[in-house]
């Protein structure tokens, strides 16, 4: 059967989807790509699991069976980037609002 | 007289001064440390950057626009990322982000016994140089957002 | 200066979000990338035995003395993948100077 981490893992992804393509809001349809890049980061992270494996650090390790260092490095420059994102992305919905005075993704604009 | 303008009390605002000292050096200590334990340079700039909203929330709009300098934010970036390019540049005598300080006997030149260990701090080579940049770039990058977005004021 | 809303000058107002028009064709959309969604998840290898996972023992093995830190993930990150992390500390300095640029700058 299919891993617990997997499932959470599409419904994320899933719950996203739906924020992105039902609400009108755009502050909501930014919230809605972060919650599909948190969820990217971690299918990335789960991708790299051994079973009863510990943290790939040599300082006081107790075994030397460990998880796979790859993708936590990939997801350490994800989460920053997706970060990075956001910040733009809620920057650009404050000057819409401050321009338009209102955040309604559905109406239609005319620039004057 | 709204929060925007005064801030919180002056409890708040006292203790938001005393504890901005203890964060900033547990961020300095997940930089420093970052080739021995888990984190690096972009979680503890991220936690160092924590230091930013702190003072945001506590001071309100008016006090915060004037005390943390944007161009100095904007320096502090330019350095950090220049400096973490300059760090891969000069291993250019065999390769592009060669480990160039490993085998000499400097500061961070030592080398590591094969196996569990209790960390040593002088070793790794040009990883802690390369954390303590990327840090700097981080923590000036997150708190700069921080700053302009709280304290931006709208075009009349 | 702000910008006229299409409905004062007018004209008509386009689809809201959740009326009959346009709900059939999104709810198709949502349907059929679910799908994909649960198909790619079953198809992903078991969780706990990576398959490919050669690089990684070479990492593990040879990290420690190569590059002479105790943190894998830090030998990776900045040693045997630096040029990722070259173009990752890029791209947050080019977000940090859009939204520089986005809310006004260096006005008083």
């Amino acid at each position: 059967m299919i891993s617990s981490v997997f499932i959470a893992v599409a419904c994320l992804i899933g719950l996203g989807f739906c924020a992105l393509v039902f609400k009108r809001n755009l502050i909501k349809i930014a919230m809605a790509i972060v919650v599909m890049g948190s969820a990217a980061n971690l299918f990335l992270v789960s991708l790299g699991y051994r079973e009863n494996a510990i943290a790939p650090i040599f300082t006081s390790a107790p075994e030397l069976w460990m998880v796979l260092p790859t993708p936590q490095s990939l997801t350490l420059t994800s989460i920053v980037i997706s970060l990075a994102v956001s910040a733009l992305m809620l920057s650009f919905a404050i000057i819409i609002y401050r321009q338009y005075g209102s955040l309604d993704s559905g109406k239609r604009r005319l620039s004057e | 007289m709204s929060f925007e303008d005064q801030g919180l009390s002056f409890i708040v605002k006292n203790i938001a001064c005393v504890l901005a000292v203890p964060v900033t050096i547990f961020g300095l200590y997940i930089i420093l440390h970052g080739h021995l334990t888990p984190g690096g340079g972009f979680p503890g700039g991220a936690v160092m950057a924590t230091v930013a909203a702190l003072f945001a929330v506590a001071f309100g709009k008016g006090i915060f626009g004037r005390a943390m300098r944007r161009d100095f934010l904007l320096m502090l970036e330019s350095i950090g990322l220049g400096a973490f390019a300059l760090l891969a540049f000069l291993g250019l005598g065999s390769t592009f982000f060669r480990n160039w300080l490993l085998g000499t006997g400097l500061f961070f030149g030592n080398a590591v016994p094969f196996g569990a260990n209790p960390g040593f701090l002088g070793t790794a080579g040009v990883i802690p140089l390369m954390n303590i940049a990327v840090g700097l770039e981080v923590f000036a990058a997150l708190s700069m957002v921080v700053v302009l977005i709280f304290s931006s004021e709208a075009k009349k | 200066m702000r910008g006229k809303f299409a409905a004062e000058a007018g004209e008509k107002v386009a689809v809201e979000g959740n009326e009959r028009n346009g709900r059939l064709a999104r709810v198709a959309v949502l349907a059929s990338f679910c799908a994909f969604i649960l198909l790619a998840m079953i198809s992903v290898h078991e969780a706990g035995y990576p398959d490919a996972a050669q690089m990684d023992d070479y990492f593990i093995e040879n990290g420690q003395v190569e590059t002479g830190s105790n943190n894998i993930v830090a030998a990776v990150t900045f040693d045997y993948r630096g040029f990722d992390t070259l173009g990752e500390a890029s791209v947050l300095f080019a977000a940090a100077t859009g939204v520089f640029i986005a809310m006004g700058g260096l006005k008083k």
